[in-house]
């Protein structure tokens, strides 16, 4: 363990996710689009469930959607570094491996919850009031969800040779991870099949915290929501470093 | 002098292939030593065993006074390295790489600011400390390649192709800062290239060509060896010349690259006697003075560079070899 080393490994990160501000900018309108447009379009078809409106109700789906791409794609910068060299002068630095995966799994969990609270920052605008407790309960699991997507980035760019792969993981991992949890529908109106998948995907247990925490409510009890996902934090992120040190 | 690099009987295998084949050599603390041989010789893999990024397959290598293979961490923090390819963040300023270094080779917190400056003054780029690295050259990214490798004050600086894809004027600078570096401090120099030349200043040098290491000595010593000075010609019929040069001189002519070529003693004076027995035959001719390339094709029979391939060690092609070889 090299606490400078973390630190200067999850300070270079941030400086570079904050210097692309095309890219962040980008994540953010794309979740105030989905937030406001999607909400408002499908306002009229939505059955309300627990006496919320649909931007109510999928209002911490898009938190979870917004840190799932900012912490994969903060990760997968991995995939980058290694292309362009630096990874190189990181992997030959006299510091234990463990120390880059910790230093990358926390600017990533940083780095997604920052993005995860603009988004929360927007509870007001879709009516939803929330008590310091509840921002920050919110605030924790956000970076606990970080830290498991960030763990999932890391065994992506571990696994892909090449920049233009990420658009694949967007499309082939990403999105369906997103649509295929309860982001965005409510469980009772699927059929069974889908629901089979859906519960097969651990954003699903994290969506439904979330939606606990911030309008009250769920799908599945407290504890199997915890205990998976804290659970999958966990082995994600134990696979994560382990992978990561058999680079090079 | 004591070694500070002692290497026995290293050995890289790559899918039962031999890329560095059982070699042995020591170099001495303060040393500027040249590693010298054709691409896919097997120097970058050697060097890559030195700094502990691959494991060798068989044999030891001590560097810095720890084992590369049982030691690794202690073998990093004492060396610097310069690769053929950039490792530099190109997202970040110039002043924000080093910074990012000397915090992970673990510079002292109150010494950094000064080393940084320092190695910036050394290599002349405090102009451009607050620049991005993607705005900077190829040469300036070798420059501050170079100026990062010396940030730690390692005890063995190890250039693999420093100047691989330079211009002439970078090449030049470089060497000119690698001589400074060397005028003032005790530092190990551990060199790689293809370029013979280059080699020239190197305290002594060894030449390694299929894996093997095939002699180690200093560059004059390897240029006696060589012997006389070499005269080359062009003929008009090179297989007749040939014959007739070696049967009236009694010397062993060969052929490269379409001259011909003979070592002679006081060849300047020979030269005369040649052109008089076969003017005819002669397009032109001329004396070399015996370099490390003559060595070279000497012990190799054919020149360093008939072998010259596009450099292929880019970073993802040593990157999969490596994950592939571990």
């Amino acid at each position: 363990m090299d606490l400078e080393a973390i630190y200067i490994i999850w300070l270079r990160d941030l400086k570079i996710n904050w210097r692309d501000r095309g890219n962040l900018i980008g994540a953010l309108v794309r979740s105030v689009l989905w937030l406001v447009v999607l909400g408002l379009g499908l306002r009229a078809g939505f059955r309300s469930v627990g006496g919320v409106t649909f931007s109510q109700y999928i209002f911490p789906g898009i938190i979870g959607m917004t840190i799932l791409f900012a912490a994969v794609q903060s990760a997968i910068s991995i995939v980058w570094e290694r292309e362009f060299g630096f990874l190189r002068e990181l992997l030959i630095a006299p510091i234990p491996r463990t120390s880059i995966t910790i230093g990358k799994t926390l600017s990533g969990a940083t780095w997604a919850t920052l993005q995860g609270t603009v988004v929360l920052a927007l509870a007001p605008v879709v009516g939803v009031s929330l008590t310091v407790t509840q921002v920050l309960l919110t605030l924790l699991l956000m970076l606990l969800i970080s830290v498991t997507l960030t763990g999932i980035g890391i065994i992506i760019a571990s696994r892909i040779v090449t920049f233009q792969g990420f658009g694949v993981i967007v499309n082939v991992i990403l999105m369906p991870m997103f649509f295929l949890s309860t982001a965005i529908f409510p469980l009772p109106w699927l059929p069974d099949w889908l629901k089979a998948i859906i519960m097969a995907n651990p954003l699903t247990y994290a969506v439904d915290l979330l939606r606990l925490v911030t309008i009250g409510l769920y799908d599945f009890p407290l504890m199997l929501d915890l205990g998976l996902t804290i659970g999958l934090c966990i082995i994600l992120t134990t696979a994560a470093t382990f992978l990561f040190v058999k680079e090079i | 002098m004591k070694s500070i690099i002692s290497v026995d009987k290293l050995t890289k295998k790559f899918s039962g292939l031999n890329a560095v084949d059982e070699i042995s050599f020591d170099v001495k603390e303060g040393e500027f030593f040249g590693f010298v041989g054709p691409n896919g010789a097997g120097k970058t893999t050697t060097i890559n065993m030195l700094c502990t990024l691959i494991r060798p397959t068989a044999g030891t290598a001590n560097v810095a006074g720890y084992d590369v293979a049982s030691q690794s961490s202690k073998v990093r923090e004492n060396i610097g390295l310069v690769f053929q390819d950039t490792t530099l963040d190109d997202r970040l300023t110039a002043w924000e790489n080093l910074e990012f270094h000397s915090v992970v080779y673990h510079v002292p917190a109150r010494e950094r600011k000064q080393r940084i400056d320092h190695v910036f003054d050394l290599v002349e780029l405090s102009n451009h400390k607050n620049d991005v690295i993607s705005t900077f050259s190829g040469g300036m990214k070798r420059r501050l390649e170079v100026a990062r490798g010396l940030l730690h004050s390692p005890r063995v600086l190890f250039l693999d192709e420093p100047t691989i894809g330079l211009d002439p004027q970078t090449r030049r600078r470089i060497w000119d800062y690698l001589a400074r570096l060397r005028s003032e401090t005790n530092m190990t120099i551990f060199l790689t290239t293809h370029y013979l030349d280059e080699a020239e200043p190197c305290d002594r040098v060894g030449i390694i060509d299929h894996g093997k290491l095939i002699v180690i000595d200093t560059p004059n010593a390897l240029k006696s060896r060589v012997g006389a000075d070499v005269i080359h010609l062009s003929t008009t019929d090179d297989e007749k010349m040939k014959n007739l040069l070696e049967t009236k001189y009694d010397v062993t002519v060969k052929d490269v690259k379409g001259e011909l070529a003979f070592e002679k003693e006081n060849a300047e004076e020979f030269l005369i006697r040649v052109v008089e027995d076969f003017k005819p035959y002669l397009t032109s001719i001329g004396v070399r003075r015996p370099t490390l390339d003559d060595v070279f094709l000497k012990l190799t029979g054919r020149e360093i560079r008939d072998e010259d391939v596009p450099p292929k060690h880019s970073m993802s092609s040593i990157a999969s070899r490596v994950k592939g070889g571990r």
